[in-house]
């Protein structure tokens, strides 16, 4: 990471930090918003953000290694999750992810080259009565078919 | 007992006066109204409502919290989505009444990630709760200060846990902690704090609205009121439905067109997986109890498919911070793989169920203590199909 995106970081979680507050209650919602604007929380990131609320930084690896919507790595910019809990699962989301695959040339738990999508499995999203159902971000798509699943996510390209 | 309504019915205009009705009420008054309708916590628990506000009432603290479990996670629930989305006057309104009968000020929606979609809408609806000076300061005139905030989950199952959810608004992560203490005495930031599901508030307003009279008639001894259940799975109308306690399952899929059915799963992936034979069983607290959570199997799904589905759910979601759910559920799904290649006798079937039993004991947590339950129901009603042919 480039010295001046470093001093960019910076300024932004102090900026958050003002926003939600110097304590403890406001690291979630920090993490939150890096996640949501960077794709993806650096250890560079987790650092500073444990520097400016005053924790040890272990402390808030521990928070980010916890919950699926928060990641150490970088992810695409479009992060597609495909429920894969019974609901959805009955209803064939394995034909769903299957055409997704063929379509973006990889698996999921990967990363298209270039940067642009993500592919997630995630458990209940509460769309059981229209699945199958995936998130694109946080924008909502049901009653899914292989093709239309496929051109939802054109769209985004 | 007949199927009262095919859809919510939930009249939004009827209970547009809950509030103020309930602000020109003592909170005692509230709390006894609540108590007396008999109101238990419709995210599955079934702890009774009134005595939760009741301690929370009692408490002498500073400052006390409301907090909305939105952290809807068990599989097949769907309902608190359709509540927020489209009932949203009903589950503020009943936010402030708990609000105003505990003596707090702040309240809090924990918003479950996948549903941040729904965020934007509900702020808006807040600041027009706060332009009607339904929120804020000075509520209607009365003198009683509450506001609403929403904070947002990160995908995670364990934090609709209500002492993991307050853990994770404290920024931590989302483990359970041991009770007692319970948020009532001891909740968000240590400040006495009721933790009600989205359904319980609405019901609140409700009971306010219409009495706890009214609501007594409904259901049956035990299990008061209407009951919201997300239907999923093979029937011909999946969706949201407002019914009375005390329905039978039978009587659920004839509802919703489920004419093939061999198995229904009510409470979730941590409920009960029934059987055929037992489609007679009603909903309620005293029988099959569930969040609202009805997924409905046919003739021809694989169980041991549906089981393992599960499984893997569990393994992925428990916390890990105790090692009867840790382990345990990642046992009973090696189990279910030793099954699946036929290689599992009986003599290790009997050890998994028994292993499950310690997990319902010995788990710190809701999760741990339920997850085996369809592992053994399933394996216990369907033993036939999912390992004597195996």
């Amino acid at each position: 990471m480039l010295v001046s995106e470093k001093h960019g970081l910076t300024a932004e979680i102090e900026s958050l930090a003002e926003k939600y507050g110097r304590t403890r209650e406001a690291l979630l919602p920090i993490l939150q918003e890096i996640q949501m604007r960077h794709g993806y929380i650096s250890e560079f990131a987790q650092q500073e953000i444990a520097n400016f609320l005053d924790i040890h930084p272990v402390e808030v690896y521990g928070v980010v290694t916890f919950y699926a919507f928060l990641s150490r790595k970088p992810e695409g910019r479009y992060i597609v999750k495909l429920c894969q809990t019974i609901a959805c699962d009955l209803a064939d989301k394995e034909a769903i992810a299957r055409a997704i695959e063929r379509e973006l040339n990889i698996k999921f738990g990967e990363t298209t080259q270039d940067t642009k999508f993500t592919l997630q499995y995630i458990n209940c999203m509460g769309m059981c009565d229209q699945g199958p159902a995936m998130l694109v971000n946080d924008d909502v798509y049901t009653h899914l078919t292989p093709h239309k699943a496929v051109e939802i996510i054109k769209s985004y390209k | 007992m007949p199927i009262m309504n095919d859809t919510i019915q939930f009249n939004v205009g009827e209970h547009r006066l809950a509030l103020e009705k309930a602000l020109k009420l003592t909170p005692q008054d509230i709390v006894m109204e609540i108590r007396e309708a008999g109101l238990k916590g419709r995210g599955g628990a079934g702890f009774p409502t009134g005595t939760k506000w009741l301690l929370a009432l009692s408490a002498v603290a500073e400052k006390k919290f409301v907090i909305c479990n939105a952290d809807e996670g068990e599989p097949g629930t769907f309902k608190d989505r359709v509540l927020l989305d489209e009932y949203t006057n009903l589950v503020i309104d009943g936010m402030t009444i708990g609000g105003y009968a505990i003596q707090a000020t702040e309240g809090i929606i924990y918003l479950r990630g996948e549903y941040k979609y729904l965020l934007n809408k509900l702020e808006r609806f807040l600041d027009e709760k706060r332009e009607n000076n339904q929120l804020g300061n000075n509520i209607l005139g009365t003198g009683f200060n509450f506001d609403i905030k929403i904070r947002l989950g990160s995908g995670a199952y364990v934090c609709g846990e209500e002492t993991a959810l307050i853990e994770s608004l404290e920024g931590h992560r989302g483990e359970a902690r041991n009770r007692p203490p319970f948020p009532v005495n001891t909740g968000f930031m240590g400040y006495p704090t009721i933790v009600n599901n989205v359904e319980t508030f609405a019901s609140a307003a409700i009971i306010i609205s219409k009495g706890a009279d009214w609501f007594k008639k409904i259901g049956i001894s035990k299990s008061y009121g209407t009951k919201l259940v997300s239907i999923s799975g093979d029937c011909k109308k999946p969706g949201v439905y407002e019914v009375p306690f005390g329905i039978s399952i039978r009587d659920l899929l004839k509802m919703v067109e489920a004419d093939e059915a061999k198995a229904v799963q009510v409470g979730g992936a941590s409920g009960q997986c029934v059987p055929e034979s037992q489609f007679d069983r009603k909903i309620s607290f005293e029988d099959l109890s569930t969040g609202g959570s009805v997924m409905i199997f046919n003739k021809s799904r694989d169980m041991l498919h549906i089981l393992k589905n599960f499984m893997e759910f569990f393994v992925e979601e428990s916390c890990g911070q105790c090692s009867p759910c840790r382990i345990g559920n990642k046992k009973l799904l090696e189990g279910i793989e030793l099954i699946e290649q036929g290689k599992c006798s009986y003599t290790y079937l009997n050890e998994l169920i028994e292993l499950g039993k310690s997990m319902q004991l010995a788990s710190k947590c809701g999760l741990g203590q339920s997850s085996p339950n369809p592992f053994i129901s399933i394996l216990t009603n369907f033993e036939n199909e999912v390992f004597s042919t195996k």
